[in-house]
């Protein structure tokens, strides 16, 4: 782990191979591929630093990727703000979601699998108002007006998306590595691993969880807001749907939760089979029925992810 | 606003509640018995409804009458996936368990698409649309048949809960796990009967809400939140808190539907879950634990 956490040379290599691979491989294909990869590490990680660092187990994070992607969506449209406003926008917005949770849930003192439970029923409290009411365009959803121009946050060269998103991810993962070596991620490892001691030692529990949950809600938030300019389109089971919710639950899970680079790892694969098995198998869910497994299958035999895959060989005595 | 209109969606409301409370009573005795909050209890479900859309459609068998085949089958599922899987699987943190059981829940979901495709599918049986006249109002048979079978279901498995020795033993477990193992109580055997009798009230609840739903491979999400509302709202691990759980939550849906709308309606079950987590997540009839 710390062989992997302070080897800068890895970070360039990871960085050189990000920024090289649109200019290799340029099909619209991979391209899109590229995009829908770094998009599911962004949003893993913003789950994986709730649920991974802090142990704040969410089943229901797609609300504040909704919540930020109806924000910018709404201030653009209804607003006629410039979409790249979006982006400050939708990380207020999800942050403010965040807040509300947190204080909620954490003020009656929900935890573990209540507070899984809890951020799920959020999530379609959510989805349901946004399908019912009619600043959101109800169940209709809101169409972007298609006008390409860099203005616009709208690309002719779609691989302006995907430097867009790396660099987004690229920011997420220095997130996640400061919060590792900061007191800040001490204290959260801390609250993850029991909060009565956590609590004896000191920390205010409570202040802490809400911080994180608002900083993972803006990172979900900006994540709503690429997704809604990249495909012009969002509707309140796209912003709401528990399927998001899983899929972020899930890359960072099956990549290593808590871990720096197991939303990495996770997103790659998870895009990888995704595209895969839709491309050569045409099937309906081939893809999920894969991870649904796999997930069943690291929480048995690999409960810290993949990434223990990697680390084990350089550190050869087992984990204690 | 018109008293049939109301009388009629208070009787509709608990009609449903009362195929809520079979649901949600299997998924609060196992939260009682092992404290494994199962998330795949509505993905279990909707794979009943399929067992039992399936037994009509290619063997003709009524749903009603599917009862016969499908508790004993979902008993043998919960029991055996309690002993190859979950059982063993289920010594790590809760968290780890409700993990476990989302990614069996999103297998069996998608293995549902990838095998009976996503549409909705329903049954039309002989008496699908036949009414009992009640006063002013029309009850559709099939509801009301649902509803008395699954009261009497569930005062069944409360029987069985209280009187038989089996039923003791769950109890004992339920309650103090290392004194019931100090009495000869085989524990493990214990839980594996406990989640397969959890899945086989799934069972007969897919073969009463068959003739008035429909299935598809995503009806397990409608019933999860449903579920979990019920068992909260009563108490976990209480049956008398599942079965006015269960009615309360089928007004409120009932009652949502007809003073909010068909979208916004929804809105009370999620509401009540989030509310009575919040406030008095003991639920109404739950220990205080």
């Amino acid at each position: 782990m710390n062989a992997l956490r302070s080897s800068w040379w890895l970070h360039l290599l990871l960085l050189a191979i990000a920024l090289v691979f649109p200019v290799v491989f340029s099909s619209p294909f991979m391209v899109n591929f590229g995009v829908l990869a770094l998009f599911y590490a962004f949003i893993g990680q913003s789950w994986n630093i709730a649920g991974g660092f802090a142990g704040q187990l969410s089943f229901g994070h797609v609300a504040f990727f909704g919540v930020g992607a109806y924000a910018s969506t709404m201030v653009q449209m209804r607003l006629g703000w410039n979409p790249w406003l979006g982006l400050p926008v939708s990380a207020l917005a999800g942050a403010a979601a965040g807040w509300l949770i947190a204080v909620l849930s954490f003020r009656a003192g929900l935890k573990g699998s209540y507070f899984a439970l809890i951020t799920l029923a959020f999530a379609e409290v959510f989805r349901i108002i946004s399908n019912s009411v009619e600043i959101t365009g109800g169940g209709l959803g809101m169409l972007i007006p298609m006008k390409q121009s860099m203005a616009n946050f709208q690309f002719g060269d779609r691989r302006i998306f995907y430097f867009i998103i790396l660099a987004l991810t690229a920011a997420s993962v220095l997130l996640a590595l400061w919060l590792k070596a900061s007191r800040f991620g001490a204290r959260l490892a801390a609250i993850r691993e029991n909060e009565d001691s956590a609590r004896a030692l000191g920390i205010d529990i409570f202040v802490e969880k809400t911080k994180i949950m608002m900083i993972s809600g803006a990172i979900a938030g900006v994540g709503g807001c690429f997704f809604a300019q990249y495909f012009l389109y969002i509707d309140p089971t796209i912003a709401f749907g528990v399927d998001k919710s899983v899929e972020m639950l899930l890359v960072s899970m099956i990549g290593g939760a808590g871990t720096v680079y197991g939303p990495l790892i996770g997103a790659v694969l998870l895009a990888a089979i995704s595209e895969v098995t839709r491309a050569w198998f045409t099937i309906q869910g081939l893809s999920l029925v894969l991870y649904g497994a796999l997930l069943v299958v690291i929480i048995a035999f690999l409960p810290n992810g993949l990434i223990d895959l990697f680390k084990r060989r350089g550190q050869r005595p087992g984990r204690s | 606003m018109d008293p049939t209109i109301l009388a009629a969606a208070a009787i509709n409301g608990l009609l449903m509640g009362g195929i809520y409370t079979l649901v949600a009573s299997g998924l609060t005795l196992i939260y009682g018995v092992l404290h494994i909050i199962n998330f795949a209890h509505g993905s279990m479900l909707m794979l009943a409804m399929f067992g039992v859309y399936f037994l009509l459609t290619k063997l003709s068998i009524d749903p009603y009458l599917a009862l016969f085949v499908m508790v004993p089958a979902m008993y043998g599922l919960g029991y055996l996936l309690y002993r190859h899987m979950i059982g063993r699987l289920s010594l790590g943190r809760d968290e780890n368990i409700l993990l476990i059981t989302l990614g069996l829940s999103i297998l069996i979901e998608n293995l549902a698409l990838l095998f009976f495709k996503g549409d909705s599918r329903t049954v039309s049986l002989p008496y699908s649309d036949k009414m009992i006249e009640l006063g002013p109002l029309l009850l559709g048979v099939p509801k009301v048949i649902s509803f008395v079978a699954a009261m009497v279901l569930c005062a069944m498995l409360g029987l069985f809960i209280n009187r038989t020795d089996t039923g003791k033993a769950i109890r004992a477990v339920a309650k103090e796990r290392m004194g019931a193992r100090l009495v000869g109580i085989d524990v493990d055997r214990i839980f594996a009967v406990s989640f397969g009798i959890g899945l086989a009230t799934l069972g007969a609840a897919a073969c009463l809400l068959m003739p008035i739903f429909y299935v598809s491979p995503s009806s397990g999400h409608v019933f999860v939140i449903v579920a979990f509302t019920v068992v909260v709202l009563g108490g976990m691990g209480s049956f008398l808190g599942a079965v006015i759980g269960g009615l309360i939550v089928g007004l409120t849906e009932s009652f949502g539907g007809l003073f909010l709308g068909e979208s916004l309606g929804q809105i009370g079950i999620s509401l009540i879950f989030i509310l009575i987590l919040l406030f008095k997540p003991s639920g109404l009839f739950g220990d205080k634990r």
